[in-house]
Order: structure tokens, then C-alpha cells, then sequence
């Protein structure tokens, strides 16, 4: 495997375990968290696929759940949080029914996470080769010369110079961006199949952003990983992604490849989030707002959750919550869904 | 006309703390306690007019945010001026500032620690108006003030007797603008004002600005790193590194004719739901040097794609490039070492 320097969209040519089985599929997966106060739905009824090589763009404003889907994948739900219902499928097998001990050996070995955060996500008290070394030790039967040999090769290609000296060196002696770069490496380490991405640029800025997307770009093409890129951010899932799913409330409201879903969004939620982000190319005097704010996750409207914000919503939507309608790659859960022929 | 804000040769400058033990240092058997200084802001000046949107962008550290505080004289500037229609406030006190106060207003990032949990909504609002008037009269007339500049920022009555806590970010951010616009202000600061905001909630706050901007006459300062919001809101721009303006312009000259290289770099990192890029994009190498320890020269030399010889040995000042716009780089000057 090389790495190309420049920057390419991936095409999906080039990814050859593209197509087949899917690597991970989530099926009716309820993730809810019993409060004082209720119960919060964080995920309730999520369904997705992704196959080997795959990127996908988890998408949805805070609250929507996007978070919790990541964790509950993982295993990293905790009281008063419970995976109520669903299937969590990876290679066919059921991670939402396997103990602490097996999910332990999936856990960085198979499916791998980065964080937002990169200075809370490296233990500021070891070195950044010590916790580099305890993934390979705990993932691989290579000895101290090979881990250590895989460790430079790993801190190199994630654009780490002087790799070696750098082993030595604690978290706090990293900028940000190089940080992010150490989380993306040791994430990268056990030759993961999945990675899951939770707004991992969010804290950096957009110059360091470029760099790091990229590098996570060249990273799952040359190892042919999978990914779930976790962001509010549209505009980066629309230069990573191949296809995204939009969450709303917990639901999935919208799924579709990516391209697709941004130029013909069918959930008039979907046309909300792109239409709010100002398009240099087209600048209007007023934004296209979305009115209102996301409702309280333990007091959700009768029928769809969107339809106090939605332009479209009519007596229909107070009554049933939508379902969702799988058209070919499409999916969208509205009751009126907009078509080709709904103007901007 | 005077402008709304005048900013001369602003400079900030901020001592890094640190005991009397921490800065000993030994030189030559000479004791000395050297003195840290972080250069945020080097000799920054623009200007406002009435009514004017003028944004600063650029990345975390690049003294942006310094530009606003100092402006809005949270703190005591090292150097330069900074008029308000016409009056230089740079070395004014607590009590001089109190009348400036009712001309310049600032809103704030984070909606959650901007506000006073403890207070209720209607007195947070009325602070600064209250501030500047005495007398029981004028008390009942802010009180109606208040209940109107809630309404104009889209919060009703009822709001008025609740707490910061019982409010979603976007409602707190309203409420942060109301309290602004409460002593009527020409002039507003605003520090990453929608950052902190979901998308549909930052175009609700945006148009919201836009509208307050329209009925008042307001001028802005935008503090933003999000170059789609500026490009939205901003009449003009100008571009921060390293505490120093690199480029500033029209609107319409910073995102379609960008002359400084690192403008160029920032507008090609930006992520676009739009696929296609018209400008050959400028990757950069490396990130931000230490604002302890500036570059000869030019700051932007050591990440500059196109730097030269002259860069490291002459600080480029800014220098107008027609339509509006300065530059400060030497490619200004040699035009045909610009490959890129």
C-alpha cells in the first residue's frame, strides 16, 4: 500500500471490499437513559449498514443522538443508560448480547474510536509511546522491537516528524492538531476494520482541519477501513462521506449517499440543516432558518418529533410518527417528503 | 463623517505570570528576573463606519478575540488608539468609560457563562441601562425598555421573570443581544457570537443580528473563525495571523480576489457543501508559531508555501492593492513570484 500525497476524493473504484456483505449492521437499535426526570430516548429505532471501506456521516444538531449511537456500538453505555432493543451486528455477530470481556477484545482490535477532545482522550501521565505500546500489547503478539518499529511507522504516516524522539514525549509537549494526530494513530494502530470518529476536527481549526481530514481520508483508503464520521458539521461530511444518515430526536429522519441527499434532501429537517449554512455562492440577504429549537427528548410531540419546526407539516403529522420509507439508496421518514419539484 | 470606530496601531501586550522563582534565571553568574511577554495584537488599525459590518477572521491565537476585548476596553491596551466617533478611549478609566459604555456594546461567545445565572432575565437586560440612568422615573421607563427589547429579540413577557438556566442556548444568546441593545449603542462587539450554536439556531441568531442592524443603524465588530458566516454578515473583512492584519477588504475582495497567501490558505481549508473550488487551493505545512517568540519578518513566512529571502529580513506592512483592499506581503510587489 502507498500513500498518494495529493488530495482526492476517494472514488469507488478504488475501494474493491466496497460492495458485499456490510461490515457492521445497526438494526432497531433503542438506546435510553432512565433519569429522575423520565426517560431520555437518546436513540430510538436506529438503522443503518456500512460495508468494508465505507465512510458514513452520522449527522444531526446536539441532541439528536448521533453520540450515543457511537457508544452504543462500542459498548460504552453506562447506568442509567441501557441498550433497550436492536441489533448491533459486526461480521454477523450481535455485540449489543456480549460481555465487558468480549467487547474488550473488539474494542480497539476490530472497531476503534476518536474522540473530540484529544487532550482529554491521551492520558496526560504517560508518554505518548507508552500508549501507543499498551494498544499493540494488548492487540498484537509482536515483541517490544516490533511494536516499537510499528509505532514510528505509524506516528510517520500520520505526519509526525522525528518519530522516534517523539515516543518519549507526554501529551502536553503536542499542539492540538498534532495531538488529534497521536489519537488518529493509535486508533489506526490494530489495523481496525471500523473506526468511529466522534467530531474529531471540531476542536481544531480549519487549517489544521484540512490537514487532519485528509489524513484520516488516506488512513481508511490505505488500510480499507470503514468509518462513522460523528459531526454537526455538514459541509465536512460532505467532503468525507459516501453516504450519511440524519438523526433527529433519536430517529433517523433521512439516509441516502451523500452527494444525492444534499442536492435533493426529501426531509424538509435535512433541507433545514443545509439551507441554514450561508452558500458564499448564492448570498441572500436573510438565511433560511429552521424556527424553534429541538424539543425536550422526554417530551416529544405526538407524531413526528420535527413537526412544531416544519414548514410542511400538516394534521397527518400530529397523528403518526412517520415511518421510514426505504426508496432504492434513499430513505427518508416524512409524511411529506419534498420532491424534485420543491423549489429552494 | 467621524467613523463609528477608529483603531490605530493597536497593540496588546500581556505578561506572562509566573512567581519570582519561576522567572529566575542565571546569566553569566548575574541573577535577572526576565520578563515573558506574549505578543497578542501588533499594531492592528482599521475602521468602522456607521452601520458597517466589519469582520475579523482568523484561527484560535490570532489575536481576534484580544482585538475585541481591548476595543471594547476589557482591557488597557500596550499601545495605539481607539476612537469612538472621533474619541480615543485607549487610556480611559473605570468612570471615563461609563458614558462610552452606552455607545459600544459587546455579546459574547458562550451564552452559558455570559449571563448571571442568579439573575432573573429582566434585571440581567436592564443592567446597563440602569447603570446610566438614576431617578425612580427613569427606573419605570427601563422596566417597559426592558419588556420591549425582549419582544424585538423574539422572547415574549413571560420570559422576563425567568432565570438564565431555564433557557435553550439560541434563547440565551437573544438574551445576551437584548442586553446589548438596552443602553442603544451605535457600535457592538461581538465575539464569536453563533460559535457555540446549532446550525438552524446560528441562521435564527444571524438573521436576528441582521434585522437589529437594519432597524438601528448598529455597526458590528464580527469576531468569527467560520469564513461562511462572515462572508454572510460582513460588508468588509479583515485577516488575522499571529496578532498582526495580513489582508483587509470589501467583502467581495476577500472571498473572490484573496491576495495574501494565508487568506488564500484559509479560504481553500474551509469545508464546502459546494464541490466545486474555482481558486487552486494552498495547503499549509505545520501549524502557528509561539506568539512568545514571533518570526523575523514576516509572521506568516515560516508556513508560507511562496516565501522568499525578503520575508525573513522585512516585516511586510499593509499596503493598498486597489478596490478597497490592503495587503500586507511582498508578493504585492513582486508579482511574478506568485505561482500559486
Amino acid at each position: 500500500m502507498t500513500a498518494t500525497p495529493a488530495l482526492e476524493a476517494v472514488s469507488p473504484k478504488e475501494i474493491p471490499a466496497k460492495t458485499g456483505a456490510p461490515l457492521l449492521a445497526v438494526e432497531g437499535l433503542r438506546t435510553w437513559f432512565h433519569t429522575f426526570s423520565g426517560t431520555v430516548k437518546a436513540v430510538d429505532g436506529v438503522s443503518f449498514a456500512l460495508r468494508p471501506g465505507e465512510i458514513m456521516g452520522l449527522v444531526g444538531e446536539s441532541g439528536g443522538g448521533k453520540s450515543v449511537v457511537g457508544f452504543s456500538i462500542l459498548g460504552l453505555i453506562d447506568p442509567p443508560g441501557r441498550i433497550e432493543d436492536g441489533r448491533i451486528l459486526f461480521e454477523g455477530r450481535n455485540l449489543a448480547g456480549l460481555s465487558e470481556a468480549e467487547l474488550r477484545q473488539i474494542r480497539g482490535r476490530d472497531i476503534a474510536m476518536v474522540f473530540q477532545d484529544p487532550m482529554t482522550s491521551l492520558n496526560p501521565l504517560h508518554t505518548v509511546g507508552r500508549q501507543m505500546d499498551e494498544m499493540l500489547q494488548l492487540h498484537t503478539d509482536l515483541d517490544a522491537a516490533g511494536r516499537r518499529a510499528r509505532c514510528i511507522e505509524m506516528l510517520e504516516s500520520v505526519g509526525i516528524s522525528r518519530a522516534a524522539d517523539r515516543l518519549s514525549a507526554y501529551p502536553h509537549q503536542f499542539s492540538g492538531g498534532m495531538r488529534q494526530r497521536v489519537v488518529i494513530a493509535i486508533a489506526m494502530l490494530a489495523r481496525p476494520k471500523l473506526v468511529i470518529a466522534d467530531e474529531p476536527t471540531t476542536a481544531l481549526d480549519v487549517t489544521i482541519q484540512a490537514q487532519i481530514l485528509k489524513l484520516m481520508r488516506r488512513q481508511i483508503r490505505d488500510n480499507g477501513t470503514a468509518m462513522i464520521l460523528v459531526t454537526h458539521d455538514l459541509a465536512v461530511v460532505s467532503e468525507m462521506a459516501d453516504h450519511i444518515t440524519v438523526l433527529y430526536c433519536g430517529k433517523v429522519v433521512e439516509r441516502g449517499p451523500t452527494d444525492d441527499v444534499i442536492r435533493r434532501p426529501a426531509h424538509p429537517y435535512t433541507r433545514g440543516l443545509i439551507d441554514s449554512i450561508p452558500d458564499p455562492a448564492h448570498r441572500q440577504p436573510r438565511l433560511k432558518q429552521i424556527p424553534g429549537a429541538v424539543p425536550d427528548i422526554r417530551k416529544l410531540p405526538k407524531g413526528c418529533s420535527f413537526k412544531d419546526r416544519c414548514f410542511r407539516a400538516e394534521a397527518l403529522c400530529g397523528e403518526r410518527v412517520p415511518e421510514l420509507v426505504v426508496q432504492g439508496d434513499r430513505a427518508h421518514a416524512c409524511h411529506y417528503p419534498l420532491t424534485e419539484g420543491d423549489s429552494r | 463623517m467621524t467613523a463609528m470606530l477608529e483603531v490605530e496601531n493597536l497593540t496588546q501586550e500581556f505578561r506572562l505570570g509566573g512567581s519570582l522563582l519561576e522567572r529566575m534565571r542565571f546569566d553569566k553568574g548575574r541573577l535577572s528576573f526576565p520578563d515573558k511577554r506574549v505578543k497578542a495584537v501588533n499594531g492592528v488599525s482599521f475602521r468602522i463606519a456607521r452601520g458597517e459590518v466589519m469582520a475579523l477572521v482568523g484561527e484560535s491565537g490570532c489575536g481576534k478575540s484580544t482585538v475585541a476585548k481591548t476595543i471594547a476596553r476589557i482591557y488597557r491596551p500596550t499601545g495605539g488608539k481607539i476612537r469612538i466617533e472621533g474619541e480615543d478611549i485607549a487610556g480611559y478609566g473605570v468612570r471615563e468609560l461609563l458614558p462610552v459604555r452606552s455607545r459600544m456594546q459587546m455579546i459574547f461567545q458562550d451564552p452559558y457563562a455570559s449571563l448571571n445565572p442568579r439573575q432573573r432575565v429582566r434585571d440581567i437586560v436592564a443592567e446597563p441601562l440602569l447603570e446610566q440612568t438614576t431617578g425612580t422615573a427613569a427606573r419605570r421607563e427601563v422596566a417597559e425598555r426592558t419588556l420591549a427589547l425582549l419582544a424585538k429579540v423574539g422572547l415574549n413577557t413571560e420570559h422576563a421573570g425567568r432565570y438564565p438556566h431555564q433557557f435553550s442556548g439560541g434563547q440565551r444568546q437573544r438574551i445576551g443581544i437584548a442586553r446589548a441593545l438596552s443602553v442603544n449603542p451605535g457600535l457592538i462587539i461581538a465575539d464569536e457570537p453563533v460559535s457555540a450554536l446549532d446550525v438552524s439556531i446560528q441562521a435564527q441568531i444571524l438573521n436576528l443580528m441582521m434585522d437589529l442592524r437594519d432597524e438601528f443603524g448598529l455597526a458590528y465588530l464580527f469576531i468569527s473563525h467560520d469564513l461562511s458566516v462572515v462572508h454572510h454578515i460582513a460588508d468588509r473583512v479583515g485577516v488575522m495571523y499571529l496578532g498582526f492584519l495580513v489582508e483587509t477588504g470589501p467583502r467581495e475582495h476577500i472571498f473572490s480576489a484573496p491576495r495574501h497567501p494565508y487568506t488564500r490558505a484559509l479560504l481553500s481549508a474551509a469545508p464546502s457543501i459546494e464541490k466545486t473550488r474555482s481558486r487552486p487551493e494552498i495547503e499549509l505545512k505545520g501549524e502557528v508559531p509561539s506568539a512568545l517568540d514571533l518570526p523575523s519578518g514576516c509572521c506568516f513566512r515560516t508556513r508560507c508555501p511562496l516565501a522568499f529571502e525578503r520575508c525573513r529580513l522585512e516585516r511586510p506592512t499593509l499596503k493598498p492593492v486597489g478596490g478597497g483592499a490592503e495587503v500586507a506581503c511582498h508578493l504585492t510587489d513582486e508579482p511574478d513570484r506568485d505561482r500559486a
